[in-house]
């Protein structure tokens, strides 16, 4: 179907007329309304999930990307000397930004979260970290591992790929998830209207008829149908909308929980999005109540 | 204007009408009449584009009706004037409404055709309805707002079915007088009828050709009429 703009903005100013030929009350009112309504609520949670996930998954791939660790398993004696070696190397590795051995406080706290506190580090026969802190472009993994196996052999390098993969992996699939989501629900909100709208063309067939008799056009009577569902459909999607930035604004902050579903909301630029709801909702409910509408009196008589 | 050349229309698996031909002239006044499902309203709706031939050749204002869209069809019924037995409105809309409807869907300025459209309900005796809604309307308050909305556009032919079916004697005659008068403003009449006392009472003021559907073929009907 083609959208021609001139049509479609003369639509939106309506014709006062038209909009009176068909009758004005019905069941189907209420039901569109509240559809969009329902659908625009969770239009605006799927939305939110999709876009902190989107959020997620960046934030864990640069964090990721940009940090590596060396880890140092040597005899007591050979421990410091290799780790020195290991920050020499590192010193001189292209694309390397910082790199710091990880002081006994440091390892304790990484460890407590299983041992406990007052684990005595020192006791214990714990690999020595370095925490690399990569710039730009990175280093070559492959040339370090290289240089390390010859000159600290005691040293491997973990530059977090196969941690990073699968989380950046399962976080790119709960954004598509959340847009699938967005997806379905227009699908859903489509449906919905599609049938409100052809139990609101049956229940008015004598309307129609009479219409027809007079010398109606089809798209006028399209029109008087379409107009009435789609300004439905934005009032609907418009009350449910706003109902889901409110519930959104009710999530406890990121700085309260620091979870990930404390994160749940719209941030900067993404606020405009909510708001393209509506207005989406409205050219769903235009198309497939038109859609509808042509159908049902193309198979009229 | 309305042309119909050997037409043919079944329905259901049998045939309704055949060979029928027939010329609607400017100005001509037409009874049509036959017994009780004879085809008469059939043949009507061919004569407006609400039904397809099944074999001949319908047109409309010199174009077969076969070849028509849809939006055509409806351009041509706001050059044929229809008036039904069962005459249906808009039972949301006022009168005033319900008459000035074909103005609406045609787009025409309502604030400007208002004058007309009151002369008009005053012409039809409705001026004290004209906001009452159709269901207060009595049988011949209906056929008359039916009238004046099937009239408003001026349209060259008016096509009625069974228009007085529904009401009293004197109000049939009132019906027919208004019929008769916009025949004499130049308006194309055919008017669908088993009435035949109506028949007789118009042929006293205008010259009529009457019709009768038999053995669903289309005949002049003899001289007793």
């Amino acid at each position: 179907m083609t959208l021609d703009i001139a049509k479609f903005t003369d639509f939106l100013a309506g014709d006062a007329q038209a909009d009176r030929v068909v009758p004005p009350t019905g069941f189907t009112a209420t039901l569109t309304l509240f559809s969009a309504a329902a659908m625009a609520f969770l239009a605006v949670f799927a939305l939110a999930l999709s876009l902190a996930t989107g959020r997620l998954a960046d934030r864990w791939g640069d964090e990721l990307a940009r940090t590596s660790t060396i880890r140092i398993s040597a005899p007591d004696g050979q421990m410091a000397a290799q780790t020195k070696a290991a920050l020499a190397v590192l010193q001189t590795t292209k694309g390397v930004a910082s790199a710091r051995a990880l002081d006994e406080a440091e390892q304790r706290a990484l460890l407590e979260p299983w041992f406990g506190p007052d684990l005595p580090v020192d006791t214990l026969p714990i690999p020595q970290l370095i925490e690399v802190v990569e710039e730009g472009n990175g280093y070559d993994a492959q040339g370090l591992r290289l240089r390390l196996s010859a000159e600290v052999p005691g040293a491997v390098l973990d530059d977090h790929t196969r941690w990073r993969r699968p989380l950046v992996r399962a976080a790119s699939r709960l954004r598509l998830l959340g847009w699938v989501s967005m997806v379905l629900i227009g699908a859903a909100t489509a449906a919905m209207i599609t049938l409100a709208a052809n139990a609101a063309l049956a229940a008015n067939a004598q309307v129609i008829s009479v219409l027809r008799l007079v010398g109606a056009r089809d798209d006028y009577i399209a029109n008087a149908f379409v107009r009435r569902f789609t300004l439905r459909a934005l009032t609907g999607a418009g009350l449910g909308m706003v109902a889901g930035v409110i519930g959104i604004l009710l999530l406890p902050s990121a700085e309260v929980g620091g979870g990930f579903l404390t994160g749940l909301g719209f941030q900067g630029w993404h606020w405009i999005w909510p708001f393209c709801i509506p207005v989406l909702a409205a050219g769903v409910a235009f198309a497939a109540t038109r859609a509808a509408a042509l159908r049902t009196l193309r198979d009229m008589p | 204007m309305i042309e119909l050349d050997n037409v043919a229309y079944s329905y259901g698996g049998g045939e309704l009408l055949s060979e029928i031909s027939l010329k609607l002239a400017p100005g001509s006044f037409h009874f049509l009449t036959g017994p009780s499902g004879a085809g008469k309203t059939t043949l009507l709706k061919l004569c407006y584009g609400a039904l397809m031939p099944t074999a001949g050749e319908v047109r409309l204002f010199d174009a077969d009706v076969r070849g028509m869209e849809r939006d055509d069809i409806a351009l041509v019924r706001r050059r044929v004037g229809v008036v039904h037995q069962d005459c249906q409105f808009l039972d949301h809309l006022s009168v005033s409404d319900n008459i000035a409807l074909p103005l609406m869907v045609s787009g025409q300025d309502l604030l400007r055709e208002d004058a007309n459209l009151k002369e008009l309900i005053g012409w039809v005796g409705l001026k004290s309805r004209a906001e009452a809604l159709p269901p207060e309307l009595s049988g011949g308050e209906r056929q008359r707002a039916a009238l004046a909305r099937a009239i408003i556009m001026s349209p060259d032919v008016i096509l009625a079915d069974e228009p007085t079916g529904n009401v009293d004697w004197e109000m049939s005659q009132r019906l027919l007088r208004l019929l008769i008068e916009l025949n004499r403003m130049g308006k194309t009449i055919m008017i669908a009828t088993h009435d035949l006392a109506l028949i007789r009472a118009a042929k006293a003021h205008v010259q009529a050709r009457v019709l009768r559907i038999s053995n669903r073929r289309l005949q002049l009907a003899g001289a007793d009429l």
